[in-house]
């Protein structure tokens, strides 16, 4: 077993015991604290796959925006007199068995199907400088209305989110 | 075993399973949301997957970057909706917000 396989099982293996933790523990704080280390398994996954911009990407953007986003809407949401930040799940045991099911069926898919496998085009340090070109070229379109979007999100979370001024 | 393709497959599916038993089975509206992130990242671990094995330079990258962006959007909104919810019935328990008007 090489140590690239190695490191991909201890990654595998931190990122769905963590992601698992996340949508079975009963207190929400475990639960952001366990997303916190799934996603950097994530990223860690990306860097394997030579996807090094994206890895920094998700380090940044998920742990350092999304997850502390996620602790500010349960700190706001819950009272935090009561110390206690449980809650419950709802017909685990139909979900679970569905789930199960559904992802057995999926990965009986694709191990079944005959993927086309391609070497990576050359392996020194191109993936950044190749994004910066199709973002500006190919996909400059797409890259503006990003921005639209990420403005118009802006700007809509502010307004609904605010007390209304009752006159 | 060699790590190969189906390896991230196999991985990213498991993660998307997971992320949709938080779907079905959570109670707090916030919960719901991390499952529908664990999905989102999923799906990007199957796009640069496909990056790598593929053979299709990297524009799968470039889409994971917008998938990121778009998720950043959604959960800045989700949040926004959330914050509304609390304050008009005192709860995000989405079993309990059952009523459009109050």
């Amino acid at each position: 077993m090489t140590l690239y396989s190695l490191i991909f099982y201890f990654f595998a293996v931190m990122t769905i015991v963590s992601a698992v933790y996340v949508v079975t523990t009963k207190n929400i704080i475990h639960s952001a604290v366990s997303l916190f280390i799934t996603l950097f398994g994530i990223a860690a996954i990306y860097v394997l796959l030579y996807a090094d911009f994206i890895a920094i990407t998700q380090i940044m953007v998920y742990i350092g925006g999304i997850l502390v986003l996620l602790i500010f809407g349960i700190m706001l949401t819950n009272r935090i007199t009561d110390v206690d930040l449980k809650t419950k799940n709802l017909n685990s045991i139909p979900a679970a068995i569905f789930v199960t099911v559904l992802t057995a069926l999926l990965i009986f898919i694709l191990l079944t199907t005959n993927w086309k496998i391609a070497p990576f085009p050359s392996q020194d340090n191109i993936t950044i400088n190749n994004i910066g070109k199709l973002l500006l070229t190919d996909y400059l379109l797409p890259f503006e209305v990003a921005s639209i979007v990420l403005l118009i999100a802006l700007m809509g979370a502010a307004m609904y989110s605010r007390k209304e001024k009752t006159n | 075993m060699e790590v190969g393709l189906n390896h991230f497959l196999i991985l990213s599916t498991v993660l998307f399973g997971i992320g949709l038993y938080a779907l079905v089975s959570r109670k707090n509206a916030i919960l719901v949301l991390m499952g529908i992130e664990l999905i989102l990242n999923s799906c990007n671990i199957n796009l640069i997957a496909f990056t790598r094995y593929g053979g299709l330079g990297v524009d799968g990258q470039v889409v994971t970057i917008f998938v990121i962006i778009l998720a950043v959007a959604e959960a800045a909104i989700a949040l926004g909706i959330i914050l509304n919810l609390y304050n008009n019935f005192s709860t995000v328990n989405i079993d309990e917000v059952d009523s459009m008007k109050e």
